[in-house]
This record gives C-alpha cells, structure tokens and sequence, in this order.
C-alpha cells in the first residue's frame, strides 16, 4: 500500500539523481481509503519526519483538501484527525510515481510500489 | 507470550517462490520477544525490514510495538515476496508497507538517522560468488539465502545504510551463522561505523550455528 507517510518518505535514487528528486509526482493513481486506528501519540512523534509542503502537494494532488497551507503550531485534535487521515487511511493502489528531476518512472501496482532500477540505472 | 504471526493465508505455490518461514525466522522472532521491554522503551516510530520475505518477522514485531504506533516498513527485491509481506500483514491486523526495491536505497536520502528499529535476516548462507549474484539477480527465492563467499555478499552492501538510517536510539537486528564470523563483523561495525552490539541469540539449527546480534549507537 502506498499511503501519502510513504509517499513522503520516498526519493527517487537513479544515478546521478541527487537534487530535485523529491517528492515523486503521482500519476493515473486509483485510491482507496481505509479506515486505520487513530494514534495522536504516534502523529505527534512522526511529525519532525515530515516534509510538509510535499504532503500538502501530494495531498491535493489526490483530491484532500483538509489540510492547512502552513503547519499550525498547535497539534489539537482537529488538525491531528485531518493528519491522520491524509497519511493513513488514503491508499494509491494503482499509478505511477514520477521523479520531478529525472522523469523516472516508478509505477504502483497493487498497492505496491516499484522502485527497482535497472543495474546501469543504479546510482 | 507473544503468538507467531498468522500465515494461513500463504499456500505452498507461495513457497516456491518466497522463503518460508523456518529456523532463522524463529530466532529472530525469539530475540525481538526477547527484547519486549527494550523495544518498547526506545518509543519507536519507524521500522524497516531488508527482505522481509513471508511478512512473518514484521507481523511479530507489530504485534510487540503495536499496529498504530509505528510505521512498518518492508522492502524485498522479489515481488512475490512484497506481495506476502503485505498480505500478512493484513492477515495479522499489522499494517505492513510493503515497498519493491532492493535494501533501502529509496529511503536513504528521506530516512537519515531516522530508523528506530531495522530487521534483517539476510541470505547468509555461503555459496559461490556467481551464485549469489544471480540469485540476486533473478529476484526469486534462491535471493532469499545464497549470500556468495562467507555467506556476506549481500549484508555487507547493506552495512553502510544501517549507519546512514539508524536512529540516535536506534536498534538493528540481524541474523547471522557462524561461517559468517560474527565475531569479525561485530569488530568491523564499530571500527567502521561505530556501532556496538551484543549476540542477543544463540542457538543450533541443523547444521546451522545461528546468532542474532544487535546493533546501537
């Protein structure tokens, strides 16, 4: 399953491919969602891991508004609800991941991304 | 008592291309539960698993460190593999993020000093060196053990991500047999990446010497 806390965590790693190969660009995506246990513990500690404007990207580029333009300073429940979603419950099954620097293709099939690169691709 | 994870839903075709779960799986099951109280403690909040095969041994850990408070993830070079890894976890009520890419090297630049707990049970038998890279190559099930001269062909690549991801509070748990000369590789993570660590298991399988050792800061 490719969910958006993934998706964050992912760069493009072809050779050579060091600057401008973060976040990958979603193409042709199918989503589901599915429901996950809410963890405000767990949210507030992932929080420091998170590139923010590539989640917000990533979020509305799948059609998720709810989250704030800027990372309020206040976690409340609110917003942590709202987070949690977005990076849990939302799943690409099926698409393409494209590097913004390099335009490789990374595609996701059944919820399962394929970053494998050829031999001569590796960096 | 920890339960082992559920694999009922795995079917003997599934074994023909993916490892199953067997002695070296079971160690490492023992030292994690071993280690309850320890990996709770350390708070984790990202997992990782090189080869995470059947799914078997991050189900478990799942199932020590909870299935909403840490993020689980799971790569393996051979797609069957990541397609039962993230069927167990299902199956186990663990959610697994399974991701189809060789060691970690998508997650090198994002993760740094990032990961809190890392599992690896690597193919650590020796073989011929052509054999392990083929095997490596083809993306099968002979990837999932044949580990070339020492049985270390594979886990040494790995050994610079380790000290790239591990966290400051981080622990890496690998498995190893004694023709891989554990003594040596534990000398060799502290002198190159100053790692310390600590066999956590011992145990004989067969004609296998198994270890677990554990890695930190």
């Amino acid at each position: 399953m490719v969910r958006l806390i993934t998706h964050n965590l992912l760069a493009c790693h072809a050779k050579g491919c060091t600057t401008n190969n973060f976040p990958l660009e979603f193409k042709d995506v199918q989503v589901v969602l599915r429901e996950s246990e809410f963890n405000p513990e767990f949210l507030r500690g992932f929080m420091p891991k998170i590139e923010w404007p590539a989640l917000l990207g990533a979020a509305r580029e799948l059609g998720d508004t709810s989250l704030p333009d800027q990372l309020p300073e206040m976690l409340d429940d609110d917003f942590l609800k709202a987070l949690h979603h977005v990076l849990l419950e939302i799943h690409v099954e099926e698409g393409i991941m494209i590097c913004p620097n390099c335009q490789h293709n990374y595609p996701i099939l059944n919820g399962i991304p394929n970053m494998l690169l050829a031999e001569h691709e590796i960096a | 008592m920890i339960p082992t994870p559920d694999l009922s839903h795995l079917r003997p075709a599934d074994y023909e291309h993916v490892y199953e779960p067997a002695e070296d799986t079971f160690i490492l099951l023992d030292a994690l539960e071993q280690d309850e109280e320890l990996l709770k403690s350390i708070q984790p909040r990202v997992a990782l698993e090189i080869g995470s095969g059947s799914g078997c041994a991050s189900s478990f850990l799942g199932s020590i460190t909870g299935p909403s408070s840490v993020l689980y993830l799971c790569t393996d070079i051979n797609t069957h593999a990541c397609s039962c890894t993230q069927a167990t976890g299902r199956q186990n009520k663990i959610p697994l993020d399974s991701i189809h890419t060789s060691l970690s090297h998508p997650f090198l630049s994002r993760l740094r000093h990032s990961v809190d707990i890392i599992l690896f049970n690597p193919p650590y038998v020796p073989t011929h060196q052509e054999e392990a890279f083929t095997a490596q190559t083809e993306r099968d099930i002979g990837g999932a053990w044949a580990g070339g001269a020492d049985g270390m062909q594979v886990t040494e690549r790995f050994f610079p991500q380790v000290a790239e991801l591990l966290s400051p509070r981080g622990r890496f748990y690998l498995v190893a047999v004694a023709q891989n000369d554990v003594p040596a590789i534990q000398r060799r993570m502290r002198a190159q990446y100053g790692l310390d660590s600590e066999i956590v298991l011992k145990r004989r399988a067969g004609r296998e010497h198994l270890s677990v050792v554990r890695f930190q800061r």
